[in-house]
Protein backbone atom coordinates (compact mmCIF):
# COMPACT_ATOMS: atom_id res chain seq x y z
CA UNK A 1 0.00 0.00 0.00
CA UNK A 2 1.27 3.37 -0.67
CA UNK A 3 2.48 5.37 1.78
CA UNK A 4 0.10 8.22 1.97
CA UNK A 5 -3.07 5.44 2.04
CA UNK A 6 -1.81 4.77 5.76
CA UNK A 7 -3.78 7.15 7.16
CA UNK A 8 -7.99 7.34 6.67
CA UNK A 9 -8.24 10.77 6.50
CA UNK A 10 -6.27 10.45 2.77
CA UNK A 11 -8.26 7.26 2.21
CA UNK A 12 -11.27 9.17 2.69
CA UNK A 13 -10.13 12.25 0.64
CA UNK A 14 -8.97 9.72 -2.27
CA UNK A 15 -12.56 8.48 -2.33
CA UNK A 16 -13.90 11.72 -2.55
CA UNK A 17 -11.28 13.58 -5.32
CA UNK A 18 -12.25 10.71 -7.16
CA UNK A 19 -15.81 11.92 -6.84
CA UNK A 20 -15.92 15.68 -6.93
CA UNK A 21 -13.23 15.84 -9.66
CA UNK A 22 -15.45 13.46 -12.88
CA UNK A 23 -18.73 15.40 -11.32
CA UNK A 24 -17.33 19.08 -11.74
CA UNK A 25 -16.10 18.27 -15.40
CA UNK A 26 -19.21 16.54 -16.63
CA UNK A 27 -21.48 19.63 -15.82
CA UNK A 28 -17.86 21.57 -16.34
CA UNK A 29 -18.12 20.47 -20.14
CA UNK A 30 -21.40 22.64 -20.90
CA UNK A 31 -20.87 25.18 -18.50
CA UNK A 32 -17.58 25.94 -21.06
CA UNK A 33 -19.84 25.03 -24.32
CA UNK A 34 -22.48 27.67 -22.79
CA UNK A 35 -19.82 30.20 -21.61
CA UNK A 36 -20.95 30.07 -18.38
CA UNK A 37 -17.91 30.93 -16.82
CA UNK A 38 -19.02 34.10 -15.17
CA UNK A 39 -22.19 32.45 -13.99
CA UNK A 40 -20.57 29.28 -12.39
CA UNK A 41 -17.64 31.74 -10.82
CA UNK A 42 -20.77 34.06 -9.20
CA UNK A 43 -22.07 30.90 -7.51
CA UNK A 44 -19.05 30.46 -6.28
CA UNK A 45 -18.92 34.00 -4.92
CA UNK A 46 -22.06 33.81 -3.46
CA UNK A 47 -21.73 31.19 -1.01
CA UNK A 48 -20.56 33.05 1.23
CA UNK A 49 -23.78 34.85 1.17
CA UNK A 50 -25.67 32.11 1.29
CA UNK A 51 -24.22 31.22 4.90
CA UNK A 52 -24.53 34.88 6.16
CA UNK A 53 -28.27 34.84 5.43
CA UNK A 54 -28.16 31.38 7.43
CA UNK A 55 -26.65 32.96 10.12
CA UNK A 56 -28.07 36.36 9.98
CA UNK A 57 -31.95 33.68 10.81
CA UNK A 58 -29.78 31.81 13.10
CA UNK A 59 -30.07 28.50 11.05
CA UNK A 60 -28.31 25.86 12.76
CA UNK A 61 -26.99 24.36 9.17
CA UNK A 62 -25.97 26.88 7.09
CA UNK A 63 -25.80 24.53 4.40
CA UNK A 64 -29.85 24.71 3.40
CA UNK A 65 -29.50 28.24 3.46
CA UNK A 66 -26.32 28.27 0.89
CA UNK A 67 -28.19 26.00 -1.44
CA UNK A 68 -31.33 27.96 -1.11
CA UNK A 69 -29.65 30.96 -1.66
CA UNK A 70 -27.67 29.13 -4.39
CA UNK A 71 -30.48 28.67 -6.17
CA UNK A 72 -32.44 31.83 -6.40
CA UNK A 73 -29.01 33.47 -7.06
CA UNK A 74 -29.14 31.48 -10.27
CA UNK A 75 -32.38 31.63 -11.44
CA UNK A 76 -31.71 35.27 -10.88
CA UNK A 77 -28.63 35.24 -13.28
CA UNK A 78 -30.91 33.68 -15.66
CA UNK A 79 -33.33 35.94 -15.68
CA UNK A 80 -30.90 38.59 -16.36
CA UNK A 81 -29.13 36.70 -19.03
CA UNK A 82 -32.39 36.16 -21.21
CA UNK A 83 -33.66 39.69 -20.42
CA UNK A 84 -30.55 40.35 -22.47
CA UNK A 85 -30.35 44.40 -20.67
CA UNK A 86 -27.33 45.36 -20.76
CA UNK A 87 -23.41 43.20 -21.39
CA UNK A 88 -24.29 39.90 -19.59
CA UNK A 89 -20.76 39.62 -17.95
CA UNK A 90 -21.32 43.01 -16.57
CA UNK A 91 -24.11 42.45 -14.82
CA UNK A 92 -23.29 39.41 -13.42
CA UNK A 93 -20.30 40.78 -12.41
CA UNK A 94 -21.94 43.54 -10.51
CA UNK A 95 -24.44 40.97 -8.78
CA UNK A 96 -22.00 38.50 -7.87
CA UNK A 97 -19.65 41.86 -6.21
CA UNK A 98 -22.56 43.15 -4.38
CA UNK A 99 -23.53 39.46 -3.15
CA UNK A 100 -20.06 38.66 -2.38
CA UNK A 101 -19.41 41.96 -0.30
CA UNK A 102 -22.79 41.77 1.75
CA UNK A 103 -21.77 38.10 2.55
CA UNK A 104 -18.55 39.28 4.06
CA UNK A 105 -19.52 42.50 5.56
CA UNK A 106 -22.26 40.15 7.53
CA UNK A 107 -19.75 37.36 8.58
CA UNK A 108 -16.99 40.06 9.51
CA UNK A 109 -19.01 41.82 12.07
CA UNK A 110 -17.67 41.87 15.59
CA UNK A 111 -14.54 40.45 13.62
CA UNK A 112 -15.49 36.73 13.65
CA UNK A 113 -14.37 35.89 9.78
CA UNK A 114 -11.79 33.91 10.56
CA UNK A 115 -13.80 30.83 11.07
CA UNK A 116 -14.89 31.21 7.54
CA UNK A 117 -11.77 31.58 5.86
CA UNK A 118 -11.13 27.60 5.88
CA UNK A 119 -14.38 27.82 2.53
CA UNK A 120 -12.19 30.36 0.65
CA UNK A 121 -9.72 27.39 0.20
CA UNK A 122 -11.29 24.14 0.59
CA UNK A 123 -10.36 21.27 2.89
CA UNK A 124 -11.03 18.12 1.20
CA UNK A 125 -8.81 16.33 3.68
CA UNK A 126 -11.85 16.60 6.52
CA UNK A 127 -14.43 14.66 4.76
CA UNK A 128 -16.31 12.02 6.62
CA UNK A 129 -17.54 8.75 5.12
CA UNK A 130 -21.27 10.01 5.23
CA UNK A 131 -20.64 13.06 3.47
CA UNK A 132 -18.87 10.95 0.92
CA UNK A 133 -21.88 8.77 0.40
CA UNK A 134 -23.83 11.98 -0.35
CA UNK A 135 -21.19 13.28 -2.35
CA UNK A 136 -21.15 9.67 -4.22
CA UNK A 137 -25.54 10.53 -4.35
CA UNK A 138 -24.68 13.78 -5.99
CA UNK A 139 -22.61 12.07 -8.83
CA UNK A 140 -25.06 9.60 -9.79
CA UNK A 141 -27.83 12.61 -9.61
CA UNK A 142 -25.18 14.42 -12.26
CA UNK A 143 -25.02 11.09 -14.41
CA UNK A 144 -29.22 10.82 -14.33
CA UNK A 145 -29.89 14.22 -15.10
CA UNK A 146 -27.01 13.89 -17.73
CA UNK A 147 -28.12 11.29 -19.95
CA UNK A 148 -31.80 12.78 -19.87
CA UNK A 149 -31.12 16.24 -20.66
CA UNK A 150 -27.51 16.43 -22.26
CA UNK A 151 -28.80 16.65 -26.13
CA UNK A 152 -31.39 19.08 -25.04
CA UNK A 153 -28.99 21.34 -23.60
CA UNK A 154 -26.58 21.03 -27.04
CA UNK A 155 -29.60 21.71 -29.17
CA UNK A 156 -30.29 24.81 -27.16
CA UNK A 157 -26.82 25.76 -27.40
CA UNK A 158 -26.72 25.61 -30.89
CA UNK A 159 -29.82 27.81 -31.52
CA UNK A 160 -32.38 28.37 -29.39
CA UNK A 161 -35.24 29.08 -31.76
CA UNK A 162 -34.32 26.32 -33.64
CA UNK A 163 -34.69 24.36 -30.14
CA UNK A 164 -38.05 25.50 -29.68
CA UNK A 165 -39.30 24.94 -32.84
CA UNK A 166 -38.18 21.38 -32.17
CA UNK A 167 -40.55 21.52 -28.95
CA UNK A 168 -37.73 21.43 -26.61
CA UNK A 169 -38.40 23.72 -23.34
CA UNK A 170 -35.68 25.63 -23.53
CA UNK A 171 -36.38 27.94 -20.56
CA UNK A 172 -37.16 25.24 -18.43
CA UNK A 173 -33.94 23.33 -19.41
CA UNK A 174 -31.76 26.62 -19.07
CA UNK A 175 -33.15 27.15 -15.38
CA UNK A 176 -32.94 23.43 -14.66
CA UNK A 177 -29.21 23.32 -15.69
CA UNK A 178 -28.60 26.25 -13.73
CA UNK A 179 -30.31 24.80 -10.63
CA UNK A 180 -28.13 22.01 -10.66
CA UNK A 181 -25.15 23.49 -11.21
CA UNK A 182 -26.03 25.91 -8.07
CA UNK A 183 -26.61 22.71 -5.89
CA UNK A 184 -23.65 20.78 -6.63
CA UNK A 185 -21.08 24.40 -6.38
CA UNK A 186 -22.86 24.65 -3.04
CA UNK A 187 -23.09 21.22 -1.62
CA UNK A 188 -19.31 20.90 -3.16
CA UNK A 189 -18.01 24.28 -1.97
CA UNK A 190 -16.75 22.86 1.65
CA UNK A 191 -14.34 20.66 0.42
CA UNK A 192 -12.91 22.48 -3.36
CA UNK A 193 -12.97 26.24 -1.90
CA UNK A 194 -14.64 29.44 -3.00
CA UNK A 195 -11.69 30.61 -5.04
CA UNK A 196 -10.92 27.35 -6.73
CA UNK A 197 -14.38 25.71 -7.75
CA UNK A 198 -14.59 27.48 -10.58
CA UNK A 199 -11.37 26.09 -11.94
CA UNK A 200 -12.44 22.72 -11.50
CA UNK A 201 -15.87 23.28 -13.89
CA UNK A 202 -13.54 25.19 -16.54
CA UNK A 203 -9.66 23.93 -16.83
CA UNK A 204 -10.78 20.23 -17.22
CA UNK A 205 -13.55 20.82 -19.97
CA UNK A 206 -11.42 24.04 -21.59
CA UNK A 207 -8.41 21.60 -21.98
CA UNK A 208 -10.50 19.27 -23.76
CA UNK A 209 -12.21 21.11 -25.73
CA UNK A 210 -8.81 21.77 -27.08
CA UNK A 211 -8.33 18.42 -28.58
CA UNK A 212 -11.74 17.03 -29.11
CA UNK A 213 -13.90 16.64 -31.96
CA UNK A 214 -16.97 15.63 -31.03
CA UNK A 215 -19.17 15.28 -28.09
CA UNK A 216 -18.06 11.90 -26.96
CA UNK A 217 -14.22 12.52 -27.25
CA UNK A 218 -15.25 15.78 -25.46
CA UNK A 219 -16.43 13.92 -22.50
CA UNK A 220 -14.12 11.13 -22.07
CA UNK A 221 -10.98 13.51 -22.36
CA UNK A 222 -12.69 16.10 -19.73
CA UNK A 223 -13.44 13.15 -17.29
CA UNK A 224 -10.22 11.53 -17.68
CA UNK A 225 -8.26 14.84 -17.20
CA UNK A 226 -10.41 16.35 -14.19
CA UNK A 227 -10.03 13.33 -12.42
CA UNK A 228 -5.91 12.77 -13.36
CA UNK A 229 -5.32 16.11 -12.04
CA UNK A 230 -7.68 15.72 -8.73
CA UNK A 231 -5.90 12.19 -8.05
CA UNK A 232 -2.04 13.06 -9.02
CA UNK A 233 -2.64 16.65 -6.99
CA UNK A 234 -3.99 15.08 -3.63
CA UNK A 235 -1.35 12.57 -3.69
CA UNK A 236 1.68 15.65 -4.76
CA UNK A 237 0.03 17.73 -1.90
CA UNK A 238 0.28 15.09 0.37
CA UNK A 239 4.41 14.60 -0.26
CA UNK A 240 5.37 18.58 -0.52
CA UNK A 241 2.33 19.28 2.24
CA UNK A 242 0.86 22.10 0.12
CA UNK A 243 -3.41 22.71 0.35
CA UNK A 244 -5.04 20.00 -1.97
CA UNK A 245 -7.38 22.53 -3.62
CA UNK A 246 -4.36 24.72 -5.42
CA UNK A 247 -2.50 21.48 -6.50
CA UNK A 248 -5.59 20.22 -8.10
CA UNK A 249 -5.76 23.04 -10.14
CA UNK A 250 -2.27 23.50 -10.66
CA UNK A 251 -2.14 19.92 -12.50
CA UNK A 252 -5.39 20.82 -14.37
CA UNK A 253 -3.63 24.33 -15.37
CA UNK A 254 -0.88 22.39 -16.95
CA UNK A 255 -3.10 20.17 -18.48
CA UNK A 256 -4.79 22.79 -19.94
CA UNK A 257 -1.33 24.33 -21.20
CA UNK A 258 -0.29 21.08 -22.96
CA UNK A 259 -3.77 20.18 -25.01
CA UNK A 260 -3.81 23.87 -25.78
CA UNK A 261 -0.15 24.49 -27.36
CA UNK A 262 -1.27 20.30 -28.95
CA UNK A 263 -4.53 22.06 -30.27
CA UNK A 264 -2.75 24.84 -32.20
CA UNK A 265 -0.40 22.26 -34.15
CA UNK B 1 -37.68 10.97 -45.16
CA UNK B 2 -39.57 8.00 -44.46
CA UNK B 3 -43.09 8.66 -45.45
CA UNK B 4 -44.00 10.55 -48.57
CA UNK B 5 -47.16 12.16 -48.92
CA UNK B 6 -49.37 12.84 -52.12
CA UNK B 7 -49.50 16.38 -52.68
CA UNK B 8 -53.31 17.31 -51.79
CA UNK B 9 -53.95 20.70 -52.19
CA UNK B 10 -56.03 20.89 -49.21
CA UNK B 11 -53.94 22.07 -46.65
CA UNK B 12 -53.42 25.78 -45.57
CA UNK B 13 -51.74 27.65 -43.62
CA UNK B 14 -53.36 31.77 -42.88
CA UNK B 15 -52.58 34.02 -41.14
CA UNK B 16 -54.98 36.68 -39.65
CA UNK B 17 -53.93 40.32 -38.59
CA UNK B 18 -50.65 39.21 -37.57
CA UNK B 19 -48.54 42.09 -35.96
CA UNK B 20 -45.79 42.48 -33.97
CA UNK B 21 -44.37 45.23 -31.31
CA UNK B 22 -41.43 45.82 -29.89
CA UNK B 23 -42.24 48.52 -27.17
CA UNK B 24 -44.02 50.99 -28.79
CA UNK B 25 -42.32 50.08 -32.42
CA UNK B 26 -44.59 48.20 -34.53
CA UNK B 27 -42.56 45.97 -36.69
CA UNK B 28 -45.37 44.09 -38.44
CA UNK B 29 -48.42 45.54 -38.47
CA UNK B 30 -52.07 43.40 -40.28
CA UNK B 31 -49.98 40.97 -41.78
CA UNK B 32 -52.66 38.36 -43.89
CA UNK B 33 -51.48 35.57 -45.80
CA UNK B 34 -52.84 32.34 -47.11
CA UNK B 35 -50.12 29.56 -47.82
CA UNK B 36 -50.76 26.62 -49.66
CA UNK B 37 -49.52 23.29 -49.20
CA UNK B 38 -47.12 21.85 -52.12
CA UNK B 39 -46.32 25.63 -52.68
CA UNK B 40 -42.94 27.65 -52.52
CA UNK B 41 -43.53 31.48 -50.98
CA UNK B 42 -40.51 33.63 -51.10
CA UNK B 43 -40.87 36.39 -48.77
CA UNK B 44 -38.46 39.56 -50.22
CA UNK B 45 -37.74 43.24 -48.68
CA UNK B 46 -35.22 45.28 -47.91
CA UNK B 47 -33.34 44.51 -44.67
CA UNK B 48 -34.99 45.99 -41.63
CA UNK B 49 -38.60 45.05 -43.32
CA UNK B 50 -39.34 42.67 -40.67
CA UNK B 51 -38.76 39.33 -42.54
CA UNK B 52 -36.77 37.75 -39.56
CA UNK B 53 -38.96 38.57 -36.85
CA UNK B 54 -42.32 37.10 -39.02
CA UNK B 55 -40.54 34.44 -39.09
CA UNK B 56 -39.74 34.40 -35.33
CA UNK B 57 -43.72 35.55 -34.62
CA UNK B 58 -44.73 32.32 -37.06
CA UNK B 59 -42.03 30.05 -35.12
CA UNK B 60 -43.94 31.56 -31.70
CA UNK B 61 -40.53 32.62 -30.60
CA UNK B 62 -42.01 36.41 -29.86
CA UNK B 63 -45.51 37.52 -28.80
CA UNK B 64 -47.62 38.74 -31.77
CA UNK B 65 -51.16 40.08 -32.26
CA UNK B 66 -53.81 37.96 -34.58
CA UNK B 67 -53.69 34.40 -35.57
CA UNK B 68 -51.96 31.69 -37.05
CA UNK B 69 -54.32 28.46 -38.28
CA UNK B 70 -53.42 25.60 -40.00
CA UNK B 71 -56.63 23.87 -41.92
CA UNK B 72 -57.69 20.75 -43.81
CA UNK B 73 -59.82 23.35 -46.38
CA UNK B 74 -61.88 19.77 -47.91
CA UNK B 75 -63.50 19.52 -44.15
CA UNK B 76 -62.48 22.69 -42.37
CA UNK B 77 -60.46 21.12 -39.78
CA UNK B 78 -57.70 22.88 -37.79
CA UNK B 79 -54.64 20.47 -37.46
CA UNK B 80 -51.65 21.26 -35.11
CA UNK B 81 -48.62 22.56 -37.48
CA UNK B 82 -45.27 21.00 -37.82
CA UNK B 83 -43.15 23.35 -38.32
CA UNK B 84 -39.55 22.75 -40.38
CA UNK B 85 -37.23 25.95 -39.66
CA UNK B 86 -33.84 26.31 -40.95
CA UNK B 87 -31.74 29.71 -39.86
CA UNK B 88 -29.71 31.35 -41.61
CA UNK B 89 -26.64 30.34 -39.37
CA UNK B 90 -26.04 28.64 -35.95
CA UNK B 91 -24.10 30.01 -33.11
CA UNK B 92 -21.06 28.02 -33.13
CA UNK B 93 -17.12 28.84 -32.71
CA UNK B 94 -14.32 27.44 -35.13
CA UNK B 95 -13.03 25.27 -32.06
CA UNK B 96 -16.63 23.55 -31.23
CA UNK B 97 -16.05 20.60 -29.96
CA UNK B 98 -19.43 19.38 -32.02
CA UNK B 99 -19.43 17.27 -35.71
CA UNK B 100 -22.42 16.70 -37.52
CA UNK B 101 -23.69 13.38 -35.62
CA UNK B 102 -23.79 15.86 -32.73
CA UNK B 103 -25.46 18.47 -34.09
CA UNK B 104 -28.33 16.10 -35.37
CA UNK B 105 -28.62 13.59 -32.85
CA UNK B 106 -28.87 16.34 -30.15
CA UNK B 107 -32.00 18.01 -32.07
CA UNK B 108 -33.60 14.81 -32.79
CA UNK B 109 -32.45 11.82 -30.61
CA UNK B 110 -32.73 10.66 -27.07
CA UNK B 111 -29.42 8.76 -26.93
CA UNK B 112 -27.30 11.25 -25.18
CA UNK B 113 -24.39 12.73 -27.68
CA UNK B 114 -21.65 11.65 -25.16
CA UNK B 115 -22.51 8.20 -26.42
CA UNK B 116 -21.87 7.72 -30.37
CA UNK B 117 -24.34 4.76 -31.30
CA UNK B 118 -23.58 2.97 -34.47
CA UNK B 119 -27.64 2.67 -35.35
CA UNK B 120 -28.34 6.32 -35.32
CA UNK B 121 -25.19 6.97 -37.19
CA UNK B 122 -26.70 5.19 -40.08
CA UNK B 123 -30.11 6.80 -39.55
CA UNK B 124 -28.57 10.06 -39.44
CA UNK B 125 -26.15 9.31 -42.46
CA UNK B 126 -29.49 8.09 -44.44
CA UNK B 127 -31.47 11.33 -44.10
CA UNK B 128 -27.91 13.43 -45.19
CA UNK B 129 -27.49 10.98 -48.15
CA UNK B 130 -30.57 12.32 -49.67
CA UNK B 131 -29.63 16.05 -49.52
CA UNK B 132 -25.73 15.13 -50.38
CA UNK B 133 -24.13 15.51 -47.09
CA UNK B 134 -23.55 11.73 -45.54
CA UNK B 135 -19.85 12.25 -45.70
CA UNK B 136 -19.84 14.86 -43.87
CA UNK B 137 -21.43 12.96 -40.67
CA UNK B 138 -17.69 13.19 -38.73
CA UNK B 139 -16.68 16.35 -39.48
CA UNK B 140 -16.34 19.29 -37.04
CA UNK B 141 -19.36 21.27 -37.80
CA UNK B 142 -17.18 24.42 -37.56
CA UNK B 143 -15.46 23.41 -40.32
CA UNK B 144 -18.57 23.02 -42.16
CA UNK B 145 -18.87 25.34 -45.16
CA UNK B 146 -22.37 27.90 -45.65
CA UNK B 147 -23.73 25.39 -48.06
CA UNK B 148 -22.80 22.51 -46.30
CA UNK B 149 -24.08 23.78 -42.87
CA UNK B 150 -27.42 24.52 -45.03
CA UNK B 151 -27.46 20.69 -46.38
CA UNK B 152 -27.40 19.15 -43.15
CA UNK B 153 -29.38 21.52 -41.38
CA UNK B 154 -32.19 21.06 -44.05
CA UNK B 155 -31.75 17.19 -43.59
CA UNK B 156 -32.41 17.86 -39.89
CA UNK B 157 -35.83 20.24 -40.59
CA UNK B 158 -36.97 17.34 -43.31
CA UNK B 159 -36.52 14.83 -40.48
CA UNK B 160 -39.83 15.35 -38.87
CA UNK B 161 -41.65 15.61 -42.04
CA UNK B 162 -43.40 19.17 -41.21
CA UNK B 163 -45.80 20.88 -43.25
CA UNK B 164 -44.30 23.48 -43.13
CA UNK B 165 -40.83 24.50 -44.22
CA UNK B 166 -39.46 27.93 -42.98
CA UNK B 167 -35.94 29.21 -44.07
CA UNK B 168 -33.52 31.84 -43.84
CA UNK B 169 -31.35 31.74 -47.00
CA UNK B 170 -27.61 32.10 -46.23
CA UNK B 171 -26.39 35.39 -47.30
CA UNK B 172 -22.89 34.06 -48.07
CA UNK B 173 -21.01 30.18 -48.46
CA UNK B 174 -23.08 29.46 -51.64
CA UNK B 175 -21.84 29.40 -54.71
CA UNK B 176 -23.87 30.04 -57.90
CA UNK B 177 -24.36 26.17 -58.72
CA UNK B 178 -25.32 24.90 -55.46
CA UNK B 179 -28.22 27.79 -55.40
CA UNK B 180 -29.55 26.30 -58.15
CA UNK B 181 -29.23 22.85 -56.62
CA UNK B 182 -30.34 23.60 -53.51
CA UNK B 183 -33.90 25.37 -55.24
CA UNK B 184 -34.16 22.63 -57.60
CA UNK B 185 -34.01 20.16 -54.13
CA UNK B 186 -37.08 22.60 -52.53
CA UNK B 187 -39.63 21.98 -55.48
CA UNK B 188 -38.94 18.13 -55.00
CA UNK B 189 -39.25 18.71 -51.55
CA UNK B 190 -42.41 20.95 -52.07
CA UNK B 191 -43.94 18.34 -54.62
CA UNK B 192 -42.81 14.95 -53.14
CA UNK B 193 -43.73 15.62 -49.42
CA UNK B 194 -46.59 18.34 -49.65
CA UNK B 195 -44.93 20.91 -47.77
CA UNK B 196 -45.46 24.43 -47.99
CA UNK B 197 -41.80 26.44 -48.54
CA UNK B 198 -41.61 29.72 -47.00
CA UNK B 199 -38.50 31.43 -47.87
CA UNK B 200 -36.73 34.48 -46.99
CA UNK B 201 -34.58 35.22 -50.04
CA UNK B 202 -32.08 38.05 -50.65
CA UNK B 203 -31.40 36.76 -54.35
CA UNK B 204 -34.20 37.93 -56.73
CA UNK B 205 -32.93 36.14 -59.62
CA UNK B 206 -33.59 32.90 -57.93
CA UNK B 207 -37.07 33.59 -56.32
CA UNK B 208 -37.95 34.82 -60.18
CA UNK B 209 -37.15 31.04 -61.43
CA UNK B 210 -38.35 29.30 -58.68
CA UNK B 211 -40.91 30.81 -56.51
CA UNK B 212 -44.56 30.15 -56.69
CA UNK B 213 -45.67 33.21 -55.14
CA UNK B 214 -44.09 36.34 -53.74
CA UNK B 215 -44.45 38.54 -50.77
CA UNK B 216 -43.11 41.86 -50.48
CA UNK B 217 -42.45 42.74 -47.08
CA UNK B 218 -41.80 46.57 -45.45
CA UNK B 219 -43.64 46.16 -42.23
CA UNK B 220 -46.34 44.89 -43.85
CA UNK B 221 -47.27 43.21 -47.15
CA UNK B 222 -46.99 45.96 -50.02
CA UNK B 223 -47.88 42.89 -52.57
CA UNK B 224 -48.08 39.50 -53.18
CA UNK B 225 -48.71 37.03 -56.46
CA UNK B 226 -46.64 35.61 -58.89
CA UNK B 227 -43.14 36.74 -59.11
CA UNK B 228 -44.26 38.61 -62.56
CA UNK B 229 -46.89 40.11 -60.62
CA UNK B 230 -45.16 41.23 -58.11
CA UNK B 231 -42.08 42.22 -59.53
CA UNK B 232 -43.95 44.67 -62.33
CA UNK B 233 -45.51 46.13 -59.09
CA UNK B 234 -45.19 50.13 -58.13
CA UNK B 235 -43.79 48.86 -54.83
CA UNK B 236 -41.22 46.59 -55.81
CA UNK B 237 -39.94 48.61 -58.45
CA UNK B 238 -40.09 52.46 -55.84
CA UNK B 239 -38.22 49.29 -53.35
CA UNK B 240 -35.35 47.11 -55.84
CA UNK B 241 -35.52 49.80 -58.86
CA UNK B 242 -36.49 48.28 -62.45
CA UNK B 243 -34.03 45.42 -63.45
CA UNK B 244 -35.05 42.78 -65.78
CA UNK B 245 -36.16 39.64 -64.88
CA UNK B 246 -36.29 35.83 -66.36
CA UNK B 247 -39.15 34.27 -64.69
CA UNK B 248 -39.40 30.52 -64.70
CA UNK B 249 -41.96 28.52 -66.57
CA UNK B 250 -44.97 28.05 -64.30
CA UNK B 251 -44.66 24.32 -62.97
CA UNK B 252 -47.76 21.74 -63.11
CA UNK B 253 -48.21 20.01 -60.01
CA UNK B 254 -47.26 16.18 -60.50
CA UNK B 255 -46.68 13.39 -58.42
CA UNK B 256 -42.82 12.08 -58.80
CA UNK B 257 -42.24 9.07 -59.10
CA UNK B 258 -39.63 8.03 -56.21
CA UNK B 259 -37.01 10.82 -56.37
CA UNK B 260 -33.77 10.53 -57.47
CA UNK B 261 -30.69 11.37 -55.46
CA UNK B 262 -30.30 15.16 -55.84
CA UNK B 263 -26.92 16.96 -55.12
CA UNK B 264 -27.37 20.18 -53.89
Amino acid sequence: MPDFLKYDFMKNALLAVMIVTPMLGILGTMVVHKKMAYFSDALGHSALTGIAVGVVFGLSNVNLSMVLFGVVFALLLNQIKIKNLQSVDTLISVFASASLAAGLAILSKGGNFAQYSALLVGDVLSISKSEIIILFLMFLLVVAYWSFALNRLVAISVHPTLAKAGNIKVRLYEDVFAVLIAVIVMLSIRWVGILLINALFILPAAAAKNISRNMQEYHVYTILISFFSGVVGLVASYYTDVATGPMIVLYAAVIYAATYLYGKE
Amino acid sequence: MRKRRTPCGFHCIKMNHLSVSFGDAEVLSDINLHIHCGTLTAIIGRNGAGKSTLIRAILDEIPHGGSIEFKNTEDGKIKHLEIGYVPQTINIEKNTPMDVYDLVAGFRYRTPVFYHSKKIKEDIKNVLAEFAADDLIDQPIGTLSGGQLQRVLLSMAVMEEPNLLLLDEPVSGIDKVGMDLFYEKMLTLKNSHDMAVIIISHDLDYVAKYADNVILLDKTVLCEGTPKHVYESDAFKQMFGGATYTYGNPRPREIPIKSSRISL
